[in-house]
């Protein structure tokens, strides 16, 4: 059996758990067995993960799921796989999946995969592929042990529906108390996070400064994409460092991902390669992006920015 | 205040990466070799920060061959009081998380710090395992850490905004940007370094749960199409049309 932890966020799933238990029902069809859901607390309208090929889904709710602990998650992720018997378990390489993937692996003694892109392998065992060197190969992983865990990273494959709501059965799991006690915890609103995001218009020093951010702001608004940036410019604080792209920032795949005024220094491309589409805009026809672009506009950023918002307009205006 | 600072050592960040002739391994000839970044910069940066302000000691961990000893003296050389390298090669990540909970089992540290990942195999879980084979809190991706006596309040990165967590020594840590800043080993430093115990201990038996089959290289990109800077109604079409990303 395979057993998928979908996380909600504030009660409610976003499209990032769609994409997990799409994936886990992919795993499932793959092994010949069938792929269960378990969510974790107050959630709203959880039986609709049958939609993704959940033929079940579990709940367990308890006063110390409220918050995010480690080791509680894992206790009880780990003991709903050994009340029901799954033996490969799936969840998302998100900020909460790299806090368990690891303990979940420790604690079933199994090999785990984190940050997998594509829909394991049973062809002579049991691989898994996942990007490495932030994108710049690809390892095919085997696991060699009776569990298996597995984290999915975002926007890898697309969400697919395969069947209907299913019903919703409570699950009970002995819980320990928590290590960590949550202070406080603050989202930005409205906003698409990074990791998460399908459209992203990125700036680097080209801009020439934090107070010409309208140009790639008003763009991000006009496609309903997040802003991000290069490392030298949330280094010399232009920009908050959250919103730097690249090896040692925040690695991306979003389907759409527009750089102006950045080169495509190799550390860069590292975090932002996995993009289905690169649109770079600079004004040197020698920028080094422009090699690992789908198209490019040799321009200066600030005549063509406002043109590109315009047309999006035009577009989305119909 | 007891310290462990676990660090990898890790092609450089430039490093074009090309694979052997069967793509069972990648070509190292003419790899460099750094300390992973965010072992360095962050995690090991601000253990010395700790320990400058309240005392106590900073011990660098690497489980990994002789060839890693230069790697560990320049986390000595940057300020660790001493090292130990647990003599293993390859193993896979619940392996080597086994070897640095014996050891960290052994010594009795407060802090077990973590870098968020490593620059090569980005897995970013041998914190949580280590943490939960020793079973003691572990906080993730932390961008910020202040003490108060044996209490830490944690910053950590969570999509698209941050939690603020409150954890009891011991715990284990993985260090992101924003937790420290980079230090540069100075000429005494360096010499210092050279007279620090590394202290090389055997593996403990354990098995390797996972192996890398194969590599590949991403596919390669077809050349760029460049638009006509006046006609941005010609991308919009092409994005929405051929890319279909709008």
């Amino acid at each position: 059996m395979v057993l998928v932890f979908a996380e909600a966020t504030n009660g409610k799933f976003k499209k990032a758990a769609h994409e997990v238990v799409t994936y886990g029902a992919k795993t499932a069809a793959a092994l010949g067995t069938e792929c269960v859901a378990l969510t974790l607390g107050d959630v709203t309208d959880a039986g609709d993960l049958g939609r993704f090929g959940a033929s079940k889904v579990y709940n367990l709710s308890a006063p110390e799921l409220a918050t995010f602990d480690g080791s509680v998650y894992t206790a009880a992720i780990a003991g709903a796989a050994r009340q029901l018997g799954a033996k490969v378990i799936i969840l998302l390489h998100n900020s909460t999946g790299k806090n368990l993937v690891g303990r979940l692996a420790a604690r079933l003694d199994a090999g785990s995969v984190p940050g997998a892109n594509a829909i394991p392998s049973t062809d002579g065992g049991f691989s898994v592929r996942k990007s490495v060197f932030s994108g710049k190969a690809i390892a095919d992983v085997s696991i060699n042990t009776d569990y298996k865990v597995i984290s999915l990273s975002g926007n890898s494959i697309p969400v697919e529906e395969s069947g209907s709501a299913v019903s919703v059965e409570s699950i009970s799991v002995d819980l320990p108390a928590a290590k960590t006690k949550v202070l406080e915890t603050k989202r930005a609103e409205g906003i698409t996070p990074l990791p998460e995001a399908e459209l992203v218009v990125s700036g680097g020093r080209g801009l020439k400064g934090p107070e010409n951010w309208g140009v790639i702001q008003d763009l991000a608004d006009a496609l309903g994409a997040t802003t991000a940036c290069s490392r030298p410019v949330a280094d010399v604080g232009w920009r908050p460092h959250h919103e730097h792209v690249g090896q040692t920032g925040v690695a991306i795949r979003p389907n759409l991902y527009i750089a102006a005024g950045i080169s495509g220094a190799i550390q860069h491309l590292a975090g932002v390669n996995s993009s289905k589409t690169i649109v770079v805009i600079n004004k040197d026809p020698e920028a080094p992006f422009f090699k690992a672009a789908d198209y490019g506009v040799v321009a200066d950023l600030f005549d063509v920015l406002p043109r590109l918002t315009e047309a999006i307009k035009a577009h989305k205006a119909g | 205040m007891k310290m462990l600072v676990c660090v990898s050592k890790t092609p450089e960040t430039t490093t074009k990466i090309q694979l052997n002739g069967d793509h069972s391994d990648l070509d190292y000839s003419g790899v460099n070799y750094i300390m992973n970044p965010y072992d360095e910069w962050y995690a090991l940066v601000r253990a010395l920060e700790l320990k400058e302000a309240a005392g106590g000691s900073v011990t660098i961990l690497n489980v990994g061959p002789a060839d890693n000893d230069a790697v560990i003296r320049k986390g000595l050389a940057i300020g660790a009081d001493d090292a130990i390298r647990v003599d293993a090669t390859g193993g896979g990540s619940l392996f080597i998380a086994k070897q640095i909970a014996a050891q960290a089992k052994a010594g009795g540290y407060d802090i077990i710090w973590f870098g968020k990942e490593t620059i090569d195999y980005n897995g970013s879980e041998v914190g949580a395992m280590v943490a939960e084979l020793l079973d003691v809190a572990y906080v993730g991706e932390a961008s910020h850490l202040e003490m108060n006596g044996t209490t830490a309040t944690v910053t950590r990165d969570i999509e698209g905004g941050i939690e603020i967590v409150e954890v009891s020594t011991p715990f284990a840590i993985s260090a992101a940007k924003g937790m420290a800043e980079q230090r540069i080993p100075n000429m005494r430093g360096i010499m210092m370094a050279k007279r620090k115990p590394l202290n090389v201990v055997a593996a403990e038996d354990a098995a390797a749960t996972t192996s890398v089959k194969s590599y590949e290289l991403p596919p390669a990109k077809t050349a760029v199409k460049l638009i006509d800077p006046e006609n941005m109604e010609e991308l919009v079409r092409l994005l929405h049309e051929e890319a279909k990303v709008i």
